[in-house]
């Protein structure tokens, strides 16, 4: 069982979440109010990582992250190690690649949001932020929690763009998909059994959680 | 026309719904916007508290001016202090009663709010409900929350959206009933958004017709509905008595002015501003039609004397409807409503023949039905 792989895939999973969260939260409820024409192009190109194939899309990453690329070169300078095959490049690709799973729970959330809500939060002389701390927020909760669930799962399955921008360097970016194939590939099926074992328990609980959360919310809300 | 104290909106837009409307309501007073269904109540309401934006227009309450297109003024909603009650009520439902209420008490010290909005909640009558979630709250019981919550904000102007749709009918009785209560209170015009006339004449002062966007007319509930400006308005209030004519003279000594219908003459009170021979329409109010009674003469029954073959009467309750034809031409019947009593007494049905005198008094002269006013008005 490789424990180190596990702890790096929840610490991928948990640092992804977290910037995804207010990033996914603001970005959801522009999309969910906003009537800006080119809408369908801007929702197209956030929703791309769930239909483009990981490797593809692990590649371009690759390209980005490269020190050929100026993203590459200016994380060079800055930090004095390339994005490539590091944690912080794991971390980075990790966040583009769920933006469609967070964003898009979130964003159906909102728009659930009667119109009237808003309204008469703006009539009750609510400030923006407080409409949104007071009322959208509490009311758009099990969405955001569904798409914070989602983000975490999806992070610790990722097998293919993982592979592409990390590799697969011990506690630097070896996650537990990554250590599951290994496994698999030095025939030591007994490990890989486990650590799939301790994933699928971790996803179970995550994911029942989570829909207790969301049914004890809605039954509050209804 | 910018009054110091009150509302004044005037609004104009082609689009996305044409509106020309033109309004002022004093403070203390109700105003009932009325129309049929997609006539512009509700988006005139919106422009009102800011949520909408009217192509032009200017909206002064209170002495500030909320909107200006023409120097560029749009004060946001939460800037306008208005307190609106929508149609869906749009109670916070992840909020307490009394949550609720200080969602729209922020601007006063932290230490007044709870005692301010406890005392809104006991005038309004939810003492003991503070705690409760919207969804465990009848119908009449979220209005009355709306209300509170729309009472917190110490509006300018109180906005009711068709408040009063979304409950049954005891209900609404009993909320129209606390409304009424409730005003004598409410020092700021309140606009009550309605498609139900009969609500409107209970309620408001006065009632500002609407159709397609247009204000047709501004006036007292019984200035409306015996005297509208035009056939259109008539026909909006429900008048059924409308007849087209043309004025045979006027006799200004004895305050009457004469009108040729159907070959007859019918005498109503002096309106000169028509000139003889001018064709006008004229109606009559359904309860300034008074029945001849067969054994003995009626008050009044000199008046405009008429007889006609009833040739519908239909029993609604206590009250029987009859659609009386007056000569050969029946495209212009009167309605008219009896106590069913008397209709069975003087055994007026079907095919029998009826005298009625029509008050001149009551008879009120308008402009000649435009082509199409007919259609539009009822569409």
């Amino acid at each position: 069982m490789d424990w180190e792989a596990l702890w790096l895939s929840v610490r991928l999973g948990a640092l992804t979440v977290l910037i995804l969260l207010p990033v996914a939260v603001l970005a959801g409820r522009w999309l969910a109010v906003t009537r800006v024409s080119g809408k369908s192009l801007i929702e197209a190109s956030l929703a791309l990582p769930i239909v483009l194939p990981p490797t593809v899309l692990g590649l371009y990453l690759l390209v980005a992250f490269g020190a050929g690329s100026w993203v590459g070169r200016l994380w060079q300078e800055l930090f004095g190690h390339t994005l490539v095959f590091t944690f912080e490049g794991l971390l980075i690709a990790s966040v583009i690649v769920n933006i469609p799973f967070a964003v898009q729970p979130i964003q159906r959330a909102f728009e659930a949001i009667s119109p009237d809500l808003r309204e008469a939060a703006a009539c009750c002389g609510l400030s923006k932020w407080r409409s949104l701390w007071r009322i959208e927020l509490p009311l758009a909760w099990p969405g955001i929690l569904t798409g914070m669930v989602l983000t975490f799962a999806h992070t610790l399955g990722e097998f293919g763009v993982v592979l592409m921008v990390g590799g697969s360097i011990p506690g630097e970016t070896r996650t537990i998909s990554i250590a599951i194939y290994d496994r698999v590939q030095a025939f030591d099926n007994e490990s890989a059994g486990l650590m799939a074992g301790v994933l699928l328990l971790i996803s179970m609980v995550t994911i029942a959680l989570s829909y207790l959360f969301t049914h004890r919310l809605g039954r509050r809300h209804d | 026309m910018t009054e110091a104290k009150g509302l004044t909106v005037r609004i104009e837009q082609e689009q996305p719904i044409p509106l020309d409307i033109d309004l002022a309501a004093r403070p203390g007073e109700i105003l009932a916007i009325v129309g049929p269904s997609g006539s512009g109540k509700s988006t005139t309401l919106r422009a009102i508290a800011g949520l909408d934006k009217p192509q032009s227009g200017h909206i002064v309450c209170n002495g500030a001016t909320w909107l200006d297109t023409a120097t560029g003024i749009d004060l946001a909603a939460r800037q306008r202090r208005v307190g609106l009650v929508f149609q869906s009520y749009a109670l916070f439902p992840h909020l307490t009663t009394l949550e609720n209420v200080l969602e729209a008490l922020q601007d006063r010290p932290a230490e007044s709010r709870r005692d301010e909005a406890l005392a809104l909640l006991a005038r309004i009558r939810l003492e003991g409900l503070e705690d409760r979630l919207p969804r465990q709250l009848s119908g009449g019981q979220q209005q009355r929350v709306a209300v509170a919550r729309a009472l917190a904000r110490r509006p300018d102007v109180l906005l009711l959206d068709e408040p009063f749709s979304a409950v049954d009918r005891v209900t609404r009785q009993r909320l129209q009933h606390e409304l009424a209560e409730l005003r004598h209170d409410l020092p700021m015009p309140v606009l009550l958004v309605t498609h139900d006339l009969d609500e409107a004449a209970r309620l408001a002062d006065r009632i500002c017709v609407i159709h397609r966007g247009r204000s047709l007319q501004t006036a007292s509930p019984e200035a409306v509905m015996t005297r509208p400006v035009s056939p259109l308005v008539a026909r909006l209030v429900n008048l059924r008595n409308v007849f087209s004519g043309s004025v045979a003279g006027h006799r200004a000594d004895a305050g009457v002015t004469s009108l040729e219908w159907q070959g007859r003459t019918i005498e109503a009170a002096l309106s000169d501003e028509f000139k003889p021979g001018e064709p006008v329409t004229w109606c009559i109010p359904a309860d300034s039609i008074i029945v001849h009674r067969r054994d003995r003469p009626s008050q009044g029954e000199r008046e405009n004397p008429l007889s006609g073959i009833v040739r519908e009467a239909v029993r609604l309750g206590e009250t029987t409807a009859l659609v009386v034809v007056v000569g050969d031409d029946d495209r212009e019947p009167f309605h008219l409503a009896i106590p069913t009593h008397v209709a069975r007494r003087n055994g007026i049905e079907v095919g029998a023949e009826i005298g009625f005198s029509i008050r001149t008094e009551a008879v009120h002269l308008m402009p000649p039905d435009p082509d199409g006013a007919e259609q539009s008005a009822t569409d």
